[in-house]
Formats: structure tokens, C-alpha cells, sequence
């Protein structure tokens, strides 16, 4: 079983976001895991484990050579991982991004699945799953809660709004998981120390036959027109609970004609 | 301006998301509507209600709904180039608009609550950061033009149309995509009005201390005003509630008359999913907790005493 997962590197969700003057998202700092990536890291080396045998390949896309965030997928147990980075995609937006996704794909070869999170902590687009699935000519299977494997089908439950379904497919597929499908594992000091020598297949789009005007901003064919802050929410009235502050609650939910 | 809108629904009810959508789509243009599923005649004649004038539909054949509606809408495309097609930010939503766009190799824009239409342009307006920051994007590239928009973001009102003619399109290949099939649908229970469409909405945080504490404090005072129950995240992720009650940038947008938030801290992805709500009642043991930025009536006090009371003196008004 050959499991590839796809891994943004980002900056860390703790700082606030910023944009640079080209519009595009501030990533100075060093980038870390998406930890919304880490459940598609753990299921995937669960599922290679119960298969008996297999590896689970990385993914990650990115401007600058960032590897930080791939080393901790790899110490937590990930084989080798594919890294595509040049400066010519900033500014990349999801269907750019999907398209060197599927082309790195197509690059490690023989795979059975794809795992990828539902949505990004940062740019959060959320299509990039089915947007890879169809450059691909697979099925894909999003919003996974639980996945299984079984006779070369992989099965999940895919959250609704009423409750979930099940939804199942031959491989190969793309799956996305939902943030809490399975408990990461933190990588373990052998872990961290094996990942140093895990190897990244570094390339750039051209290497994936990829032209520069498929990707980055003449890609994306969208321009921003303008960045403004949101309108402030004022604050109302605030009070220290005396044991009586539910009357003042009550005295809120009458003069709204609630109760 | 032709606008496409991909409606989905529920036992022959378009959801409100799609109703909203074809509300805006009609004040910016021409309107019609792609659906994949059953009851056709029912929304057909609900969709006409709201604007559409003609509805494009094809059977899942027991696949998504989401990856059908690519494939409908590629077709749809292929004989009447409409300059933009909407779809609701939901699950299938984001299926078909993510599946289409790699179809058709257009871009898409995600995660809007405002379209402005101006001659042939047309932009998208989106929040990032937590909804700090509001980001107007134009597209630049040949039509149709796709956009996933969040729900609430437009208010629903039917036009009073007739309904919508009924156009049964033929799928052609679909390739591998609807190789993924739907074996079993599973409903959870749910007892009182819909998150979104509650006028008013009771969520708990981890600041309500267990699980335990869910139903005698959230859904026990959600009941008594009639509301819907709501959480963060944290306690979604903890497994306290199912993921359906969430609120926030990867759960639900409300915009009830009055949300109350108990024990919630307050951080920017809860935010943007409530603060368009009228009115806010915090109530949060910590005096510096953000989300009392926000609030109208503010409670520094502990959840387990306040909530407890309040509900004895609304059950004692009752
Ligand atoms: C990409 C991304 C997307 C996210 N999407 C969402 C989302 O959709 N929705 C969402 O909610 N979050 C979301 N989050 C998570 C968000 O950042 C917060 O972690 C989460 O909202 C915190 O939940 P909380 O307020 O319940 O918990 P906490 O932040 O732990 O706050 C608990 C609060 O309870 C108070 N408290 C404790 N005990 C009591 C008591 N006895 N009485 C009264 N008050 C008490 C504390 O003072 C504290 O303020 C997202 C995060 C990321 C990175
Ligand atoms: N630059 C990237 N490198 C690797 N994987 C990515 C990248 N961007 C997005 N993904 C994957 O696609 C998912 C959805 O991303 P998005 O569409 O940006 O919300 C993410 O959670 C990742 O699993």
C-alpha cells in the first residue's frame, strides 16, 4: 500500500497573518506543519501499517525551499517526501497549486491514495482535494471522518450536515480528512533524528513540465483590487457576576422580546 | 450577466444557501439553475420561485451529488456559456466547484459574501484573517467565472416567479469521478430548529468544563428560548458534540437575532462565524476574554453558577 499525503508548510497560525504589498500571504518566519496535514500523516502511516507494508510519501508545495514542516511529517514516520518550490509560484492560487499537486503525483508513481486535510489553516480555499482528484482522473472522496481500506476499495464516512454517509470507491482515490479523524502521534527523538536523512526530491514546476505562466500570479488569472480592515464590532455594557448577574440576563432576553 | 447557480437540496426543498444565491444572482442578472437529484418538479417550481428561469438536471446515479454537479455543469457550459456560476460554500459545494474548475480549467474563488458585478467585471469579496481583513478580488481571465460563496451571506426572498423549465441534460463521460458511490446515508438526531435558522443560538465552549455539562447547561437553555445549539471548535474536536454544531471559519455562519456564547474564549475563527449575529451575550470567567470585544452584554462569571440560575428564573417566568 503507497500512500502519498499532501503537506503545507505554514507560517505559524499563533502570530497574526499579514499580506505582503503583492498580496500574497506574509511567509518570512519559518513555516511549520499545517496541523490540520498532521491527521493526513497519521492516517496514512496507520493504514500502510495495517496494509502490512508500503510507504508514505509527502507532498508539499512551496515558494521558498521550506523543509522545516516536512521534517516533522518525516519524524513522525513519513519514507521520503517530494518538495516543489521555486520562486515563480507566489502567488499561486488553488487550481495552480492542485496542478503541480496532481504533476508531483504522477512524478512518485504508483500510488493507491492520495490523503489530503479539507482546507488549509491559512488560505483555507478548500477545493484543492476534488480540483487534484479530477486532474487525475480519480475519485474523490472529501470531508472523511473515518476511512478504511479493504479489497482495493477505500471506504469513508463523509460528513453531512445531517449526520454522515458512506461513501466508498476503488483505488486509486483522493481523500480528504476531517481535522480529528485519528491522534497524531509526536514524533519521537529516533523519529526526528531519522527524518535528517530522509531523502526530499527537491524539483521546480519546469521538471514536472509545468510552464511558468501555468503557475504564480499569471496563473491564478485574478487580481486583487482592494485590502481593507473589517468594521469593528462594538462592545457593549460588561458586568463582574455578584451572584445576581442572571437577573441582568434576564432583564437583556425581556427588553429583546426572547422570552 | 448570465449566472448559473448549482442549487442543491432536501427532500425536494432547495437549502436556504441556494435561495440566497439566486436572490443576489437575479438583482446582478439572468438566472437559471443546475441541480443533481430527485423531487425535480418540486424545485424546479421553488427555484422559479426565487429567479430561475430554467433548471438543468441530471440523477446522481447513486454518486455525490458534488461530482454529478461538475459534470452537469461542464455540459451545461459546453451549449450556453453562462459569465458566472455560483456555488454555496457546503460540502457538495465545494466538491462540484473544485471538480469544475479543474475541468474547465478556470480558477475559482472561494469563501466569498459579496459578488459586484460592474459591465463585464465581476469580483468577489472575501474575509481572511479570522475576518479582519476584508480582500476584493477581480477575475481576469476568460468567463464563466467561478465562486463558492458562504452561506448567510445574502438574505433569501422569493420573487414570486413561475417555475423554472425543467431540462433534463445528458452527462456524457464522467471518467473516473463518479466511480465514488454513496453506500448509506446516517442522520443524527436533532430535536428544535436548524443551526442556521435559529433566531436565537446557544453555543458552549470549553469553558463549560466536560462534556457532561453540555446538555443541562447549552441545550437545556437553547431549549427553553426555542434556539439551536451551537460549540466551538474545541469541544467539536474533544468529541463533546458532533461537528455539525460547530460555529465558526470551518463550521457554521449564524446570524441569529441573539447568540450567547458560554464559556467561549472568543478567538477570530469563532468570531467570523457569529459576530453578524444582532445581539451577543457573553458569559466568560475571564474579564479579558476577546470575545467580550464583541459582545452587547457582557458576564464575567462562571458558567456552572450563572447559566444555572437563569435557567430556574426563565423556568420560573414560563
Ligand atoms: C484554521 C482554523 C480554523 C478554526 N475554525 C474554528 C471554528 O470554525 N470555530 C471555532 O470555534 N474555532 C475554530 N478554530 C479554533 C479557535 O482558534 C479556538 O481554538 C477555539 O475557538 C477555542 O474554543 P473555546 O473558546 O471553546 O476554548 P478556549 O479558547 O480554551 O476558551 C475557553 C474559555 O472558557 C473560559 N472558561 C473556563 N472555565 C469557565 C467557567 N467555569 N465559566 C466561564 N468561562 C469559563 C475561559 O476563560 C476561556 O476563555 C479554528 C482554528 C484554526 C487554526
Ligand atoms: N502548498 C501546498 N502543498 C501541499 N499540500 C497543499 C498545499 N496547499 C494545499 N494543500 C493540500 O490541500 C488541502 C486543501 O488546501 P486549500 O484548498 O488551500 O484549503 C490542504 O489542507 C493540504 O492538504
Amino acid at each position: 500500500m503507497n500512500i502519498l499525503v499532501c503537506v503545507k508548510q505554514i507560517p505559524d497560525p499563533a502570530t497574526p497573518g499579514e499580506l505582503t504589498a503583492e498580496h500574497t500571504l506574509k511567509r518570512e518566519a519559518k513555516l511549520i506543519l499545517d496541523e490540520s496535514d498532521s491527521f493526513g500523516v497519521e492516517m496514512a502511516l496507520q493504514l500502510v501499517d495495517k496494509a502490512g507494508g508500503g510507504d508514505v510519501t509527502l507532498i508539499s508545495v512551496a515558494p521558498n525551499g521550506e523543509v522545516s514542516g516536512l521534517r516533522t511529517a518525516l519524524a513522525m514516520g513519513a519514507a521520503k517526501a517530494v518538495l516543489v518550490s521555486d520562486p515563480s509560484l507566489s502567488g499561486s492560487d488553488s487550481l495552480s497549486t492542485a496542478k503541480v499537486i496532481a504533476k508531483a503525483v504522477e512524478r512518485v508513481g504508483d500510488a493507491d491514495l492520495l490523503l489530503t486535510a479539507t482546507e488549509s489553516t491559512d488560505g483555507y480555499t478548500g477545493t484543492i482535494p476534488a480540483q487534484v482528484a479530477e486532474l487525475l482522473d480519480w475519485p474523490s472522496l472529501t470531508f472523511a471522518k473515518q476511512v478504511t481500506i479493504a479489497d482495493g476499495k477505500v471506504t469513508i464516512q463523509r460528513q453531512t450536515e445531517a449526520g454522515y454517509d458512506v461513501v466508498e470507491a476503488s483505488l486509486p482515490a483522493v481523500v480528504s480528512v476531517t481535522a480529528g479523524v485519528v491522534e497524531p502521534r509526536y514524533p519521537s527523538f529516533k523519529g526526528i533524528m531519522a527524518a535528517k536523512n530522509k531523502p526530499v526530491d527537491a524539483v521546480k514546476p519546469a521538471d514536472l513540465g509545468l510552464a511558468d505562466d501555468q503557475v504564480g500570479w499569471a496563473g491564478a488569472r485574478q487580481k486583487i483590487t482592494s485590502v481593507e480592515q473589517a468594521p469593528e464590532r462594538q462592545a457593549g455594557e460588561k458586568i463582574e457576576d455578584d451572584g445576581t448577574a442572571f437577573e441582568a440576563v434576564v432583564a437583556y432576553l425581556e427588553k429583546l422580546k426572547v422570552v | 450577466m448570465k449566472i448559473l447557480v448549482f442549487a442543491e437540496a432536501d427532500n425536494g426543498a432547495p437549502v436556504t444557501s441556494t435561495l440566497e444565491l439566486l436572490t443576489k444572482a437575479r438583482a446582478l442578472g439572468d438566472v437559471e439553475a443546475a441541480y443533481v437529484g430527485s423531487d425535480v418538479d418540486a424545485v424546479a417550481a421553488a427555484v422559479g420561485e426565487y429567479g430561475a428561469t430554467k433548471l438543468y438536471t441530471a440523477d446522481s446515479q447513486g454518486s455525490l451529488v458534488g461530482v454529478v454537479g461538475a459534470s452537469l455543469i461542464a455540459a451545461v457550459i459546453a451549449v450556453g456559456q453562462p459569465d458566472l456560476v455560483l456555488f454555496a460554500q457546503t460540502y457538495d459545494g465545494r466538491d462540484a466547484v473544485g471538480r469544475l474548475s479543474a475541468r474547465i480549467d478556470r480558477p475559482v474563488l472561494t469563501n466569498g459574501y459579496s459578488v459586484t458585478v460592474d459591465g463585464d467585471s465581476v469580483s468577489i469579496g472575501a474575509q481572511v484573517f479570522g475576518g479582519r481583513v476584508l480582500v476584493e478580488t477581480q477575475f481576469t481571465g476568460p468567463t464563466p467565472h467561478l465562486a463558492a460563496i458562504r452561506p448567510k451571506s445574502f438574505v433569501a426572498e422569493p420573487s414570486g416567479g413561475a417555475a423554472a423549465t425543467i431540462e433534463q441534460v445528458d452527462l456524457g463521460e464522467t471518467g473516473r469521478s463518479t466511480e465514488a458511490k454513496v453506500l448509506d446515508h446516517h442522520v443524527e438526531e436533532r430535536e428544535g430548529p436548524k443551526l442556521e435558522e435559529a433566531t436565537i443560538v446557544v453555543s458552549g465552549g470549553r469553558g463549560i468544563g466536560s462534556a457532561e455539562s453540555y446538555g443541562p447547561l447549552v441545550d437545556e437553555l437553547a431549549q427553553l428560548l426555542k434556539g439551536a445549539s451551537g460549540a466551538s471548535r474545541a469541544i467539536v474536536d474533544a468529541g463533546w458534540v458532533p461537528y455539525s454544531k460547530q460555529v465558526g471559519q470551518t463550521g457554521k455562519t449564524v446570524k441569529p437575532k441573539l447568540y450567547i456564547a458560554l464559556g467561549i474564549s472568543g478567538a477570530t475563527q469563532h468570531l467570523v462565524g457569529m459576530k453578524g449575529s444582532d445581539n451577543i451575550i457573553a458569559i466568560n470567567k475571564d474579564a479579558e476574554a476577546p470575545i467580550f470585544s464583541v459582545a452587547d452584554l457582557g458576564v464575567v462569571g462562571d458558567v456552572q453558577k450563572v447559566v444555572p440560575k437563569l435557567i430556574e428564573a426563565l423556568k420560573a417566568k414560563s
